[in-house]
């Protein structure tokens, strides 16, 4: 469904897209936005339940289970990382001191 | 309901580039990770009903399979994300990418057996892997294969590297040498794969594209790493959408995809930042075979100062900038330091951090530090916008940052440092350093800023320092 040149398409805007993301960022917010792009490319895991879920033997059962297991890491992994950094991130006019 | 799946996918990509977009501004940055979340959770959720999984003949394992794998790896996830301190998060980041590398690789090992077992259907034994898959989902099935490899291996030697639990920079003689004669026998058993249809060639790649990945990351030095963890970091993203392909998945390949170039040029201005080319941090490293650095023309007397004057002099100044480092961090000053900042701020005086595109471990990382201080981000000033600004500057104060202020980096056109942007401290009237000793920075290179006139040492544990400082500003009120 996705194929040839429709594919070359879909890969030239997103590539394009994450060029213009980032060209505009400002240098505080580096860490949590790869961060947040290592959380993004966690959708891995979309693919990895699909490898596990038509495996056909064990051997191929043993290597989903080992795709969804590191998928499910860096999709959770990478959310509450940022999450966590991007929480402290408050204007000045704000009372400090909200840090648990 | 393929119906409904494709229009999740389609939906859930949408969120990861609008959470992204607004992941590039501090006031909707947490409303884009929650968007992106949201995007997330749709997309695994459909994906239980998708027909491939639902309609194989293993259905009942493989889903109780899924559920199982996805809560050991997200429950692992979650606890290690939750607690691991602000410091420590570049190597928690490498270690999430690294899985999500892993899982490209292995996405792609299982399409392989697959592949394999289809053709071994023939009994002329002439089918190919290619000729099973179609060429262009066996090219970018392998290609992912291979990057997913690297990037997994390589982050977690990344990973240990930063946690201090590797501390060698050489495991081989003329290791490029070793690295290019394995990158060539990877390359040429991707190949074999695709020629062929054997399952040994297959376990020889990922073993070569294992040793690759590993053999490729331990020569890079400690300063370095931010730019190799954010290289892994696209890199994954193009596995990631590569996968993607193989799949037909068109929410992989756009996730994918953005992440690999938005990690690209990100991994550039790193390098661009630090003076570095991307070529020039896997082939050399300043803090690996420079080690007979020349001091030449630094010499002189470092003026101490006590905490009590500096205080004084800090508290009557019309305008204090503040330049931390990493060393800020280790010793846990940042928050010391924000209460210096706060009383400072009663007595009128106009304070500022200042921030050195490569300050901690990654670019950002000294704002995230900051920041979880309660450090304000409107206080803190890019290196662009506050050089400018230190002629009118009455005292910068220096916590444990170095090279990043190293006047040398501008003047001297031997110093290995020579041509890196730095911060213009020694522009403001006076200069106050703080430092545990007289050493020098990470690079091993003096710092003649430390000898200038307008320079005093304040000579002293961060924290400890910071607390007299706080102590001596008190004094005064």
């Amino acid at each position: 469904m996705i194929e040839g040149l429709a594919a070359l398409y879909i890969f030239m805007l997103a590539g394009f897209t994450g060029f213009e993301i980032i060209s505009r960022v400002p240098v505080i917010l580096h860490t949590p936005l790869m961060s947040g792009s290592n959380f993004v490319h966690g959708i891995v895991l979309v693919g990895a339940m699909v490898a596990l879920g038509i495996a056909e033997d064990t051997t191929q059962q043993i290597i989903g289970f080992i795709a969804v297991l590191l998928g499910a890491g860096n999709a959770v992994g990478g959310y509450v990382v940022t999450e966590r950094m991007l929480e402290m991130f408050k204007p000045s006019k704000k009372k400090e001191g909200s840090e648990g | 309901m393929e119906m409904i799946i494709q229009a999740s996918y389609l939906i859930a990509a949408a969120f990861f580039i609008l959470g992204l977009k607004q992941m590039s501004s501090p006031v909707t940055a947490r409303r884009g990770i929650v968007w992106a979340g949201g995007g997330m959770v749709l997309a695994t959720l459909v994906t239980f009903a998708a027909p491939e999984i639902t309609g194989s003949e293993q259905a009942g394992t493989n889903i109780v399979l899924i559920v199982i794998a996805i809560a050991i790896g997200g429950g692992y996830a979650w606890v290690s994300g939750k607690k691991v301190a602000m410091t420590d998060m570049p190597q928690m980041i490498a270690m999430y990418n690294g899985m999500g590398g892993g899982a490209a690789a292995t996405i792609a090992a299982v399409e392989l057996l697959k592949a394999v077992t289809e053709a071994s259907h023939d009994p002329t034994g002439n089918t190919t892997i290619a000729d099973v898959l179609g060429a262009d989902v066996a090219i970018l099935g392998i290609l992912g294969a291979i990057i997913g490899t690297i990037s997994f291996s390589g982050s977690i030697i990344a990973w240990a590297k930063l946690d201090g639990r590797l501390n060698r920079s050489k495991l081989l003689p003329a290791q490029h040498i070793v690295n290019a004669f394995v990158a060539i026998a990877t390359v040429g058993f991707a190949v074999a794969i695709y020629f062929s249809a054997d399952l040994n060639t297959i376990i020889i790649f990922y073993a070569l594209a294992l040793v690759l990945g590993i053999f490729i990351t331990v020569p890079v030095g400690g300063a370095d790493m931010p730019v190799i963890i954010s290289l892994f970091n696209a890199l994954t993203g193009l596995a990631v959408g590569f996968e993607g392909y193989v799949l037909g998945n068109a929410a992989m390949i756009i996730a994918g995809i953005v992440v690999g170039s938005a990690g690209s040029l990100l991994t550039q201005l790193m390098a661009v930042a630090m003076n570095r080319s991307v070529a020039n941090v896997f082939f050399a490293g300043v803090g690996t075979d420079s080690g007979a650095v020349t001091g030449d023309g630094s010499e002189g007397i470092m003026k101490e100062i006590q905490a009590q004057d500096a205080g004084i002099l800090m508290a009557f100044a019309s305008q204090v900038v503040i330049i931390p480092g990493y060393g800020m961090a280790v010793a846990q000053a940042q928050h010391k330091i924000w209460e210096l900042t706060q009383l400072l701020n009663e007595q009128g005086v106009s304070v500022k951090f200042a921030i050195h595109p490569v300050a901690g471990r990654m670019p950002g990382h000294m704002n995230v530090l900051l920041a979880e201080a309660g450090v304000p981000y409107d206080m803190i000033y890019d290196m662009d916008d506050i050089n400018a600004d230190f002629k009118n500057t009455t005292v910068a104060l220096v916590i444990g940052a170095n090279d990043v202020v190293n006047p040398s980096a501008k003047t001297d056109t031997s110093s290995p440092l020579y041509g890196m942007p730095i911060l213009d401290a020694f522009k403001s009237d006076n200069v106050i350093v703080i430092k545990r000793g007289r050493g020098t920075g990470f690079s091993g290179v003096e710092n003649p800023l430390f000898f200038a006139d307008n320079t005093k040492m304040l000579f002293g544990d961060g924290q400890k320092a910071a607390s007299q400082l706080i102590q001596a500003v008190k004094e005064l009120t």
